[in-house]
């Protein structure tokens, strides 16, 4: 069960390595992370706060965007464009079970992400470090962002597959992933912020919000992350919420994993109906 | 005592949308055996190797391969597939690809390698598959589907797109593969294409099976006549079509049809008529036309 687990994984980490997509992804994280690392940290300095610790929180959320569309790019192909072009017939009539081929598929995929992230917010985190920027205590923050920055990953990649398993074109799954992605980070957001506005009779905001917020993946991670670096007074915004909530910060990890575990078996279910 | 069924149907039916595409199919296939599947485009032979895969349900009737329910591990363990227009992906080598299967197989990733020189791809087996001609790409689909000793081996059109040597080679292995106790049972759609070099032919019509049978007894069922045409010495061609009967083509040649057994008795009347005759031809009916005959078939005919 293993080996045909590993072998579907390491076929998509050297697709991955083959096409360019992991030193793609690599590079869009680096710049970013080093521009974010060496422009916006630059008035850190008089509030006496770890110039690490600021541009970790810069970096949630900037991985709160970058991270879930790289997932969903690696994902929106997995099944449909491997029925589009015709190479599924051949995979499922081996003798691997449609759970080892998705469970290989998330597998690989997440490596390509994790190598992604260890790279290009590593070099970033490794150069701050060098300059003296930051403390050890810095250096566990960007353990900490890459570790739950690959759990974001790999909870978008299950909604990608869920995606890639509805259709039968990979043109139509990257356009319904494209969809995911902006309803997910950007708009969710938004119709909160909304609701919040509008909100006069006082049962959203206490009641109902804190939970909406658990439920996107992509908000628990913002939260998980802000709330531990304790920066949600240098940060402001939604950081802030977290000092308000009915439950601990690290419910948000438990939330991001139940989401994966949800749309995986979702993604399976709909992989075990497909006729090649 | 007869080798073990490898595959068995019963009274399969299948339709999509309300349209039967497989009606009440029902054959078995032995170890050892190489069996023709024929039939036009569209007849229902894809769908046939879909349900024997375990891709497809069938809505009635009852399918076993070696033994076990299309689709189980313990059937696709011993199952090989080579689908029609196979295809990879374009970014790995040859090599990389016989790995990636052998490992899902199980087997062993030397012995596969061996595969690839025996398909003629072992100068290729280092380049991206994604500039593979059809031809390699067949090759390297069948080189795959020998991974491990399968027990039952399905190929969709395996022979579209090679060339007549890569055929030759093909039926070579696919001999080998048989020899060594393999059922083959490989799907096209023309007889010409599998020439003499399958056991057994089911001809595929409508989602009917319409002849299950050897070559040479199909060829003798089909009662086909044999053409002959006689070419008569100048201005003879009359007198020839009054003494055998037939009918005049153009103006010296004369065509008649005669049923296999008056094939000699024929020839002999031929033969009196001495030197009228400039010239016989005879036409025994090709494989194409033997194949014509059974794909024509309807249900009620048989």
């Amino acid at each position: 069960m293993f080996t045909r687990i590993f072998t579907v994984a390491g076929q998509e980490l050297r697709l991955g390595l083959r096409n360019r997509w992991i030193m793609l992804a690599t590079l869009i994280l680096a710049a970013f992370s080093l521009a974010l690392a060496l422009l916006g940290s630059t008035p850190a300095g008089t509030l006496g706060v770890d110039r690490m610790t600021i541009t970790v929180a810069s970096l949630a959320s900037l991985s709160v965007y970058l991270v879930p569309l790289i997932a969903l790019l690696l994902a929106f192909d997995a099944i449909s464009g491997e029925i589009d072009r015709g190479t599924l017939l051949l995979i499922f009539s081996c003798p691997i079970s449609r759970t080892e081929f998705l469970l290989g598929k998330a597998l690989g995929h997440l490596m390509v992400l994790t190598v992604a992230l260890v790279i290009g917010y590593g070099s970033t985190g490794l150069l701050l470090y060098a300059v003296g920027a930051g403390s050890p205590a810095g250096l566990a923050d960007f353990v900490r962002l890459i570790l739950t920055s690959a759990a974001l990953g790999l909870a978008f990649l299950a909604v990608g597959y869920v995606l890639s398993a509805l259709t039968r074109q990979s043109s139509t799954s990257a356009a319904l992933a494209i969809g995911a992605w902006l309803i997910l980070v950007v708009l969710y957001d938004l119709a909160l912020l909304g609701l919040l506005v509008t909100d006069t009779g006082g049962t959203f905001a206490p009641h109902v919000f804190p939970y909406a917020i658990m439920l996107n993946p992509a908000d628990a991670f913002r939260l998980f992350n802000l709330a531990s670096l304790g920066a949600s007074s240098l940060v402001g915004g939604m950081a802030g919420v977290a000092e308000s909530l009915p439950f601990p910060p690290v419910a948000a990890l438990a939330s991001i994993a139940g989401v994966t575990v949800f749309a995986l078996c979702l993604a399976l279910v709909r992989i075990r109906r497909i006729t090649p | 005592m007869t080798p073990a069924a490898t595959l068995t149907l019963k009274n399969v039916d299948k339709s999509f949308d309300r349209n039967a595409v497989i009606r009440d199919v029902s054959f078995e296939l032995r170890a050892g055996e190489r069996i023709a599947l024929l039939g036009h485009n569209g007849a229902g032979k894809t769908t046939l190797f879909k349900m024997a895969l375990g891709f497809l349900r069938p809505d009635s009737g009852d399918i076993a391969v070696l033994g076990h329910t299309p689709g189980s591990g313990a059937s696709r363990a011993g199952t090989a597939y080579l689908p029609e227009a196979v295809a990879f992906q374009k970014a790995l080598t040859g090599r990389e690809v016989m790995a990636f299967y052998a490992r899902l197989k199980g087997a062993d990733r030397k012995r596969s390698l061996d595969l690839l020189e025996r398909v003629g791809l072992s100068d290729a087996a280092n380049r991206k598959v994604g500039a593979y001609s059809k031809g390699m790409r067949q090759r390297l689909g069948l080189a795959q589907a020998l991974i491990g000793h399968p027990k039952l081996v399905l190929l969709d059109e395996p022979t579209s797109g090679l060339d007549p040597v890569s055929r030759q080679n093909f039926y070579e292995l696919i001999e080998e593969v048989a020899a060594g106790g393999a059922t083959v049972l490989l799907s096209s759609h023309a007889l010409t294409e599998v020439e003499a070099r399958t056991d057994r032919i089911l001809i595929l019509s409508k989602g009917q099976l319409v002849a299950d049978d050897t070559l040479a007894a199909l060829r003798a069922r089909a009662r086909l006549p044999i053409r002959i045409r006689v070419r008569g010495t100048d201005g003879a061609a009359d007198r020839i079509a009054d003494r055998l009967g037939g009918t005049r083509v153009n103006g010296c040649s004369v065509e008649l049809y005669c049923e296999p057994e008056g094939k000699v008795a024929c020839l002999a009347s031929i033969g009196e008529l001495g030197g009228l005759v400039d010239d016989v031809d005879m036409h025994l009916p090709s494989l194409d036309d033997v194949y014509r005959h059974f794909s024509g078939i309807t249900a009620g005919e048989v």
